[in-house]
C-alpha cells in the first residue's frame, strides 16, 4: 500500500514540479491542482516538465482565492481523481506546492502502514480553538460571506456588522457539528470516499460554499461523521504568525528542520536552495524513525510572535515606540530613586554601593551635568553627561540608561534641584523603587554659608517643588514602590528604613546591615527651622523638630557607628 | 488628524512629485541600462559626488545582497566616479551639473527616477557610505526580506542610520579602494539615541549617537536625524519628503509599533567617519550645498579640531546584525 499526494499549487511551479517528481519517482502517485489564475504558459511548462512520469495527474483547475470555496472544490476533484486512478493508494495526503518532505517517503509509508485506519486531520470544535484570527470562529458557520476578505475588506466587515446587528443566522444542516483545523490533512481511502460519496453531499456542499474559509472546516467537520479513528493533528509542520499567515522556512532553518522529525513542512521559501538540495537527495543519513517532534521550531516561532506582539520591555527604538501605558514595562529593569538620603548621610553613595552591591549614581538629573557613578563623563551605551542632551528628551535618557545596564541595578539621587520632567513617568513605572526623606534638602541649606534671606527664599522654592513631587507620589496612578518619611521620623530611627530598602534591592539577602552611614550633624537644626518660621516661611515637610532638643542618636564624630553590639 | 490637514499633506505630496517632474530636465543620461530591469528586480537608487574610492566596495556589497540594478545620479564628479560607473553592466547613470541643494539634496532627482523606473519595485535608496543591514542578512538574500514583506503586506522598511567610527584620529588609518570600511570604522554608540514622534508626518525622529555626543552636546536639537526608511515597495504616487527620513503618503512612515510590540527593522551602517572625511568636510563647507548652510559640516570641523577621537571606552565593536538586535537597535519583529 502506498500514499498519494494531492498538491495545490499557485506559485513557484518549478519547486512544485521538483517535489512532485521526488514523490512520483518513489512510487507515490501525485495529483496536481494548479490555480486557474496561473498563466497558461507556466502551466504548460509544468505539464511538460512532468510528462515523463505516468503516476502524475493534473486535475481540473479552480480559482483558489484565500478563504473561499475554490480550494475545497479543487481538493474534492483532485481526491476523486486520485481514488479513481490509483487503486493502490490507501492514504491521501493533501499538500501545497510549497511543501517539502523532510523524511524519506519510505518512512512515511511505513508510519502510515502501521496505522492503516487512522485519519490524520486536525479537527477541533469551534469552542476550543484559540487560533482563529479576526475573531470569527462560530460565526464562520452562521453568517454569509459574499465579499472577499482580502480585496473588499470594508464591505466584508460592514456586511458582518450588518448581519450581527440584524441578528441573521444561517441554519446549520442537520447532523453537522462544525469543527475547525489545519487545512493540511492525510485521510484514508475509506474516510475520503465516504466524504466524497456522502448521500447528502449536494446539500452539504451548498452550505459550505457560503462558509468563511471552508478549507479549514469542510473536511474537518465531515471527518467526524464518517471516520472510525481520527487522530486530531496534522502531519504537516506548519506554523502561523499572529496575522494567521504561515511562517516561511529559509536555508538557515535547515538544522532545525532536520531535527524536527516531521514528515512534511510548509512553507519553504522557493529560493531556499540548500534546503531543497538537502531534502530532495536520497543519500540522506537515516535518522532513527521517531515520532514528529517540532518542539524547537514551535519555540522559535512562538518567540517571534511574542516579539512582534509584546516586544522587549523597556525598549524604545525605531520600530517600537509604545503609546503610554502600552509599554509592557516602562523601563527594562528595576532601579531605585533616593531623595534626600545624600543630604542626611555623609558619603551615602559610597555606603549604598557597598551595602547593596549596585551601581549608585549621584544626581542624574542635576542642572549642571549628569552625575554618573564615579564621576564618569560618558556612561554605558556611550551616554553623554551633557545636561542639554539629557533634557532634550529625559525619557529617552532614563529608559536608555536602564536598558543599557540591563542586569545591573541602578540607583540614583534625586531632589528638588533636579529636573522634574520625569516625575510622572517614574512614579508610574513598576520598576522604580522610590524612597523619600521629605524636607532633607534643608540640611545642606542649614550647613551652607549663605545669607539667611537667601536661604529662606531657597527653602520656600524647594519646599514647593518637593510638595508637588510628593503629591504625585501620593496619587492613585502610582505603580512604583514608594516610601516616604519625614526628616524628623527618619532621624529618630534611620536603620530600620535603610534595612527595608536594602532588603528589597537585595542581592545579599538575609544579611543584616553591619555598618551604618554616618549622619550629618543636626545639632541646632530645630533652631534653624524656627528661624525660618520667624522669617515668615512655614517649613512643613521635615516633620516636628522641637527647638533646642537635638535628635536622639547623637552620632559621635569619632569612631564608626556599628550596629552589631 | 483632520480632513484639512490630510488634504494639505496630499497637496504637499503632489507638489514634491511635480517638483521632481520639473527637475527631470536637470538630469543627463550617461548610461541607460534600464531595459535590463525585470518586473521582480530589486533596485538601488543613489546620488553621489566624488566617491570614486568607495564605489567598488559599495557596488560589491549590494550585489552580494542580491540587488539587481543600480540607478545612480552623479552630481558633477571630477574624480573618475562617472567613468567608473558608466562601465558597470548593472548601473544606469545620470549626471547633473545643477545645484544639489536646489534639488533638495538630491531627493528631487531620485524621486523622479523612482517615479519613472521604480514603480512596483522594491527600491532601496542609500548613499554610497550607507550599508544596509537587515535581520538574517548573513544567511538570507535581500529578496527573502522583500518576499516576506510582500507576504506580510508591509510596504516600507525602516533602517536607522548608525554612525561607525574608528578608534583614534580619523586619519590614522587610510581607506584603500575596495576595502571593507568597517575594518577601520569598527565602533558605534550602542545606547544613546533619542526618539521623538513627528505628529505631522507620523514618523519617528531619531537623533543621538557619536555626532550628538561630541559635536552637538550643547545644541541637541541641531543634531542630525538618524531615522531612515530606505526600502520601499515603490509606487509612482509616493514621494520622499526630506532625504529618506520620511515619505508621503504618511502611512508609509508608520514603521513602528505603538502597542508594545516590535516591528521588523534594519540598520544603515554609516561609513562616513574615515580618513576621507576631513577632505569631504572641507569641500562641502566651501560649496555650501548641504543642509542648513552646511552647518553640520561647520560643527564637525570645529568639533574635530577640539576632539579628534569619536571613540570612548563605552564604544561597542561591531560584530554582526545579531549583536545590533540584542542591543535593541534593530529588530527581527515576527520574522524568524
Amino acid at each position: 500500500m502506498t500514499v498519494g499526494f494531492i498538491m495545490l499549487c499557485h506559485t513557484a511551479l518549478d519547486r512544485a514540479a521538483q517535489v512532485a517528481r521526488h514523490w512520483a519517482e518513489r512510487n507515490c502517485p501525485v495529483v496536481i491542482h494548479v490555480d486557474r489564475r496561473v498563466a497558461a504558459r507556466s502551466f504548460a511548462k509544468l505539464q511538460a516538465d512532468l510528462q515523463d512520469l505516468d503516476n502524475i495527474r493534473f486535475s481540473g483547475r479552480h480559482a483558489c482565492e484565500w478563504g473561499t470555496w475554490g480550494i475545497v472544490s479543487a481538493s474534492q476533484e483532485a481526491a476523486t481523481l486520485m481514488l479513481r486512478d490509483f487503486p493502490g493508494v490507501r492514504h491521501v495526503y493533501l499538500a501545497s506546492g510549497s511543501c517539502l518532505p523532510l523524511r524519506p517517503v519510505q518512512d512515511m509509508v511505513a508510519y502510515l502502514d502501521e496505522r492503516p485506519k487512522t485519519d490524520f486531520i486536525e479537527s477541533v470544535t469551534t469552542e476550543d480553538v484559540g487560533w482563529t484570527v479576526g475573531g470569527l470562529d462560530f460565526e464562520r458557520f452562521t453568517l454569509r460571506f459574499p465579499f472577499s476578505w482580502r480585496k473588499q475588506r470594508s464591505l466584508f466587515d460592514a456586511y458582518v456588522w450588518l448581519q450581527r446587528k440584524v441578528g441573521f443566522r444561517r441554519q446549520v444542516p442537520n447532523g453537522i457539528a462544525p469543527h475547525l483545523g489545519s487545512q493540511w490533512w492525510c485521510l484514508t481511502r475509506q474516510t475520503l470516499s465516504a466524504i466524497l460519496e456522502h448521500p447528502e453531499r449536494a446539500t452539504i456542499d451548498r452550505y459550505f460554499q457560503k462558509v468563511w474559509i471552508p478549507d479549514e472546516s469542510y473536511f474537518q467537520t465531515l471527518v467526524r461523521q464518517v471516520s472510525v479513528s481520527v487522530e486530531s493533528r496534522s502531519l504537516t509542520l506548519s506554523k502561523f504568525d499572529f496575522q494567521g499567515k504561515p511562517h516561511i522556512f529559509y536555508d538557515d532553518h535547515l538544522q532545525l528542520l532536520r531535527r524536527s522529525d516531521c514528515f512534511v513542512a510548509r512553507k519553504i521559501w522557493p529560493q531556499a536552495n540548500k534546503i531543497y538540495a538537502a531534502f530532495m537527495s536520497d543519500d540522506r543519513t537515516r535518522q532513527a524513525s521517531s515520532e514528529p517532534n517540532p518542539g524547537k521550531i514551535d519555540r522559535l516561532f512562538a518567540k517571534a510572535v511574542e516579539r512582534r506582539t509584546k516586544g522587549r520591555p523597556g525598549l524604545y527604538m525605531q520600530s517600537r515606540m509604545p503609546n503610554e501605558n502600552w509599554e509592557n514595562g516602562r523601563t527594562a529593569g528595576p532601579y531605585s530613586v533616593f531623595c534626600g538620603f545624600a543630604d542626611v548621610f555623609e558619603n551615602f553613595e559610597i555606603w549604598l554601593s557597598k551595602a547593596s552591591g549596585t551601581r549608585v549614581h549621584g544626581h542624574l538629573f542635576a542642572p549642571d551635568r549628569v552625575h554618573y557613578a564615579g564621576g564618569e563623563h560618558v556612561y554605558n551605551g556611550a551616554l553623554s553627561d551633557s545636561a542639554a542632551l539629557r533634557d532634550y528628551s529625559p525619557k529617552s535618557f532614563l529608559s536608555g540608561l536602564i536598558w543599557n545596564t540591563r542586569g545591573e541595578r541602578q540607583c540614583f539621587q534625586f531632589g528638588p534641584n533636579d529636573d522634574q520632567t520625569l516625575n510622572w513617568f517614574i512614579s508610574g513605572d513598576g520598576n522604580a523603587q522610590i524612597s523619600v526623606i521629605s524636607g532633607a534638602w534643608a540640611v545642606p541649606l542649614f550647613h551652607s554659608n549663605r545669607n539667611f534671606s537667601e536661604i529662606r527664599r531657597e527653602a520656600a522654592r524647594m519646599q514647593k517643588v518637593e510638595q508637588d513631587y510628593l503629591n504625585i507620589l501620593r496619587s492613585t496612578y502610582v505603580k512604583a514602590r514608594v516610601r516616604i518619611w519625614s526628616l524628623a521620623d527618619f532621624v529618630e530611627n534611620p536603620m530600620e528604613p535603610l534595612q527595608t530598602i536594602i532588603d528589597e534591592i537585595g542581592p545579599r539577602q538575609g544579611r543584616r546591615l553591619t555598618e551604618a552611614p554616618r549622619m550629618a550633624d543636626l545639632s541646632g537644626f530645630g533652631q534653624f527651622l524656627q528661624n525660618l518660621r520667624n522669617q515668615g516661611m512655614q517649613p512643613i515637610l521635615m516633620g516636628d523638630f522641637p527647638v533646642g532638643d537635638d535628635p536622639a542618636p547623637k552620632t559621635s564624630r569619632r569612631g564608626r557607628p556599628y550596629l552589631v553590639k | 488628524m483632520g480632513i484639512w490637514a490630510r488634504y494639505r499633506l496630499r497637496l504637499a505630496r503632489k507638489r514634491w512629485r511635480f517638483r521632481a517632474f520639473r527637475k527631470r530636465r536637470e538630469l543627463v543620461s550617461l548610461a541607460n541600462r534600464t531595459r535590463a530591469i525585470r518586473p521582480e528586480s530589486i533596485l538601488v537608487f543613489s546620488t553621489l559626488r566624488n566617491e570614486r574610492i568607495r564605489l567598488p566596495f559599495f557596488l560589491k556589497y549590494y550585489r552580494d545582497l542580491g540587488v539587481n540594478h543600480f540607478l545612480i545620479v552623479d552630481n558633477d564628479s571630477d574624480d573618475g566616479s562617472r567613468e567608473y560607473l558608466s562601465e558597470q553592466p548593472d548601473v544606469s547613470l545620470w549626471t547633473s551639473r545643477h545645484s544639489y541643494k536646489r534639488a533638495r539634496f538630491g531627493a528631487d532627482w531620485l524621486n523622479w527616477l523612482q517615479m519613472r523606473h521604480g514603480h512596483d519595485h522594491w527600491c532601496l535608496v542609500v548613499d554610497p557610505d550607507e550599508f544596509f543591514v537587515y535581520p538574517f542578512c548573513d544567511t538570507r538574500p535581500i529578496r527573502a526580506l522583500t518576499d516576506w514583506l510582500d507576504a506580510s503586506n508591509i510596504k516600507s522598511f525602516p533602517a536607522m542610520l548608525l554612525d561607525m567610527y574608528p578608534k583614534g584620529p580619523l586619519d590614522a588609518q587610510p581607506y584603500r579602494e575596495g576595502q571593507d570600511p568597517f575594518e577601520i570604522a569598527q565602533y558605534f554608540d550602542s545606547g544613546n539615541y533619542i526618539f521623538q514622534r513627528n505628529a505631522r508626518f507620523g514618523n519617528l525622529w531619531v537623533q543621538g549617537g557619536p555626532r550628538a555626543r561630541t559635536f552637538f552636546a550643547e545644541a541637541p536639537e541641531k543634531a542630525p536625524a538618524l531615522n531612515k526608511i530606505p526600502l520601499v515597495r515603490w509606487s509612482r504616487d509616493y514621494a520622499y519628503v526630506s532625504s529618506t527620513h520620511m515619505l508621503l503618503p504618511r502611512g508609509l512612515n508608520q514603521v513602528f509599533d505603538e502597542w508594545g510590540g516590535e516591528k521588523a527593522s534594519g540598520i544603515l551602517l554609516h561609513a562616513k567617519f574615515l580618513d576621507t572625511f576631513a577632505a569631504k568636510a572641507e569641500e562641502e563647507m566651501r560649496r555650501g550645498q548641504h543642509y542648513a548652510a552646511s552647518a553640520e559640516y561647520k560643527a564637525y570641523k570645529a568639533g574635530l579640531e577640539a576632539q579628534p577621537d569619536l571613540w570612548c571606552k563605552w564604544s561597542e565593536k561591531y560584530i554582526n546584525w545579531r549583536q545590533l538586535e540584542i542591543l535593541g537597535l534593530m529588530s527581527k519583529g515576527n520574522w524568524a
